[in-house]
């Protein structure tokens, strides 16, 4: 079978499963005892094994299959995870990660069989092997006499039999078989909980049971059954004219067979008991009640009903984890073209804006249209936007691990705390922001964390704490990386740059803590006093700042020494279309990021002060310093001199500025074009965009004039 | 033996003018031909790029060809024309004096060149082409866009 075609989605599903994995063995290690999460991890396993078999990637397969072995015997009880088992699993996933990247490769998953790891599992299996003998002894005793036996294994072995209720049509069934001699019985069968081939042991029974007799009634149903929908137990009215003895017999002959309960079915006493139980089920959840009057009323027999409590168990196990949402891949492309004819319609509709502005007297109906067209276009961008939007947590949801592999590794105790995974951001941004993160979370481990014996002298907690939040701020996307270790040691920094001639002693006297925290983002500058594996090799922070901006994003430091330091990155929440205020400088039209800007003044010139020759205002309270665009872009002003000026208040992080420009024109939607390859690099200019009336206005970039 | 059936490898070339001396464009490069329209200037970039403009939604930057050749820069005249070069996928358009005509060049007609290489405007050139009695310099568009600020 040519399966080539199905490459492609054959890696995004195993990396999504792998990440699952991941995720949930992590909170395995949180609490062994979580079944859901066992479930989760067995379905993740089972469904690797199952597309790995299909594309005929036997070693991949192998492996997974051995994983899904062990998580098997989990979900069974017959191991209990323990550290050592979660990083052998651990292992097992980087060995599939490897596995697919070679894939990714070459299509080929490579020659590593990984044998120590599949001995490593092989032998957590048969260490279970050996703890499984003795609970399964005990029962073995107990079948000989199996119905006195059930009583003391307690509520667990009961006879659930005598929980089936009887439907009219089954008790027709049963009452003329007795009237034909033949008898009819209750049965409830236990599998060993060890099985691992569940279906296949009840199919067995099944069939033995066929032999000797007839099953009226069975719950789970005989469907459930084969699809391995139980638990470790299931039961059956039949009828037969075989003695009970025999009947048992047979049931326990088939291997792996925990035990068989069975008795003489008594239509009277079944009664009683089915009333009883109605009472039960009514005082237990109210999800089963209604669940149990539907199958009542259901003409034929309802043999699921007993399932019930069972199918509410699982429904609450559920409604925990993440609603799988239903979803398209759509290739990143084709957005891309979606979002270019958004982008033409609204600039079309900028220019049918404009035209109609400049005509005069315009009639009222025309202007309704546009304003209905404006409204289309803005919705229609907003949900292209959202369909290239993407939650970070594909990005953050490996760092958990990350962290527990660098608490091993370094040696000190650390916890990663995470909010806001569900922010979402452009998928472009996504995906380029994922390296950035995993560097200042790795700093964060490894410099900025003290040891487990100074966090102690300093009366921290032993285990530090690293955090990452996301969340939305206005236009932007706010990713706060911290730690509440040591801080940055800013005259440590300072010394180092001395001695690197980075700056002078003088320089360093003079320089203002955030600069000092700046020289940290210039390349090759490490503070780490032995380099280590995990950071410190020189590259670091300046690669960190550079990406985010060529996100057109920023970056920011607040630290404490001694209580630790947050790096505060900033990202656009769009990249492809924003609100701009449109201003004049000089003669020209220039675009500001609404974003940006906090408030517009109008400020007569005898308000500007002088501080060291810069000109600044003071406004409510704080002191901004004024920057003249025309002088910034080179052009004339044409306001005249002793006119008020028109300030536009912008802020970057917690720095104002106020740049003046010469007049207003208004707030713009506006779709950012990029000026291409050939013109030379303007700090100042972010990006172009067309004007209603055809002509290109530059866009400012705001954090550049700070 | 028919001899009409041998192929001679050509190029075609535009002819622009430029302070009245003909240059030779590889029609290749050349996306298209736009008359002059309003140029939105981009503030502290090299002086030849002129701005940038809007072309059916594209927003291209626009160099000025005598600029970048070391001429003097003249009033616009009527003449000027953009021409829109695409160079690898990238857009520019480059502002000449004058837009002639399309010829084709045979191949071994169009010589090498190996001038003084401190002439500046020698550096722009690939060849020098005949046409006829014509002589058309033949510009080296990758030299023409290249940084060399």
């Amino acid at each position: 079978m040519d399966v080539s075609q199905y490459l492609d989605i054959f890696i995004d599903e195993t990396r999504e499963h792998i990440q699952n994995l991941n995720t949930q063995i992590l909170n395995l290690e949180q609490e062994p005892d979580n079944m859901d999460t066992v479930n989760e991890i067995f379905r993740a396993a089972h469904s690797l094994k199952g597309m790995a078999g299909t594309m005929g990637y036997k070693r991949m397969q192998a492996l997974t299959h051995d994983m899904e072995n062990v998580f098997s015997e989990v979900r069974n009880n017959n191991i209990k995870v323990n550290p050592d088992i979660i990083d052998v699993i651990f292992q097992c996933i980087d060995a599939l990660e490897e596995y697919l990247a070679n894939i990714q490769e070459s299509a080929d998953e490579g020659t590593n069989d990984n044998a120590p790891l599949i001995k490593a599992l092989n032998d957590i299996l048969a260490g279970k092997g050996a703890e499984a003998v003795a609970p399964a002894a005990a029962p073995a005793q107990e079948e000989a006499a199996p119905q006195e036996a059930a009583a003391p294994e307690g509520a667990e072995k009961e006879a659930k039999w005598k929980q089936i209720p009887i439907s009219d049509s089954a008790r027709h069934v049963i009452t003329e078989a007795t009237k034909d001699n033949l008898k009819a019985y209750g049965i409830s069968v236990y599998i060993q909980e060890s099985c691992i081939l569940k279906a296949a042991r009840a199919f067995l029974v099944f069939k033995t049971l066929e032999e000797l007799g007839e099953v009226i009634v069975s719950v789970p149903s005989a469907q459930d059954i084969e699809d391995e929908k139980f638990e470790n137990d299931f039961s059956v009215i039949f009828i037969s004219e075989n003695p009970l003895d025999k009947i048992l017999k047979g049931i326990m002959y088939v291997s792996e067979i925990e035990t068989a309960i069975g008795d003489v079915l008594d239509l009277n006493a079944e009664a009683v008991q089915e009333e009883k139980k109605e009472e039960e089920v009514a005082a237990a959840t109210t999800a089963v009640v209604p669940q149990k009057e539907a199958k009542r009323e259901a003409p034929e027999p309802a043999p699921t009903n007993p399932t019930a409590p069972a199918k509410t168990g699982t429904e609450k196990k559920s409604s925990g984890k993440p609603v799988v949402n239903r979803t398209v891949r759509v290739d990143i492309e084709k957005l891309d073209v979606l979002m270019n004819l958004v982008s033409e319609l609204i600039i079309s509709k900028n220019s049918l804006v404009s035209a109609a502005a400049s005509e005069v007297g315009s009639n009222l109906a025309f202007n309704e249209q546009i304003e209905y067209l404006e409204s289309v276009t803005t919705n229609l961008h907003e949900s292209v936007m959202k369909v290239r939007m993407v939650p970070i947590e594909s990005v953050v949801s490996k760092f958990p691990r990350m962290i527990r592999d660098l608490s091993k590794k370094l040696n000190k105790k650390m916890e990663l705390y995470m909010t806001g995974e569900e922010t979402e951001l452009d998928r472009t941004v996504v995906d380029e922001i994922g390296d950035p993160l995993m560097h200042l979370l790795r700093n964060s481990a490894d410099h900025g964390l003290e040891s487990a014996e100074v966090r102690a002298q300093r009366g921290k907690p032993e285990v530090g704490s690293i955090f990452l939040d996301a969340y939305q701020d206005g236009n932007n996307v706010v990713i706060e990386v911290g730690d509440d270790g040591n801080g940055i040691d800013i005259e440590r920094v300072k010394e180092k740059a001395i001695e690197r001639g980075t700056i002078t002693p003088e320089q360093a006297e003079n320089m203002s803590d955030k600069e000092a925290i700046d020289l940290l983002f210039l390349p090759s500058f490490s503070t780490a006093k032995e380099v280590s594996d995990v950071s410190g090799r020189g590259v670091g922070l300046d690669v960190v700042r550079s990406k985010i901006e060529a996100l057109s994003g920023e970056i920011e430091t607040r630290t404490t020494l001694g209580k630790g330091s947050t790096f505060i990155i900033r990202l656009p929440l769009t990249l492809a279309i924003i609100q701009a205020l449109m201003v004049v400088v000089g003669n020209e039209k220039y675009a500001i990021s609404l974003g940006s800007i906090q408030t517009i003044e109008n400020i007569p010139p005898a308000d500007i002060k002088h501080v060291q020759g810069k000109e600044v205002i003071h406004l409510r309270g704080s002191v901004i310093p004024l920057v003249r665009l025309n002088e910034l872009l080179e052009v004339e002003s044409v306001s005249k001199p002793g006119e008020d000026l028109v300030v536009l208040i912008a802020k970057k992080g917690d720095r104002l500025a106020g740049l003046v420009v010469d007049d207003l024109i208004g707030q713009m939607e506006i779709v950012i074009k990029s000026m291409g390859k050939f013109v030379g690099k303007c700090k100042l200019i972010s990006g172009a965009t067309i004007l209603g009336d055809g002509e290109v206005a530059l866009i400012l970039d705001a954090n550049a004039l700070i | 033996m028919n001899e009409i059936a041998i192929m001679k490898e050509t190029t075609q070339y535009i002819t622009i003018m430029m302070a009245d001396e003909i240059y030779g464009i590889d029609i290749k490069y050349i996306d298209n031909i736009v008359r002059m329209q309003h140029i939105t200037r981009v503030p502290q970039v090299a002086k030849y790029i002129k701005g940038v403009i809007n072309l059916r939604g594209e927003v291209i930057p626009v160099f000025s060809l005598r600029l970048k050749m070391g001429l003097e820069e003249i009033e616009e005249r009527k003449t000027f024309r953009i021409i829109i070069l695409k160079i690898e996928g990238n857009s520019v358009g480059i502002i000449v004096d004058e837009v002639r005509e399309v010829v084709t060049l045979e191949n071994e007609y169009t010589e090498k060149v190996y001038y003084d290489s401190n002439d500046p405007m020698q550096n722009f050139l690939s060849g020098i082409g005949k046409d006829g009695e014509k002589l058309i310099s033949l510009l080296d568009i990758n030299e023409v866009v290249a940084d060399r600020s």
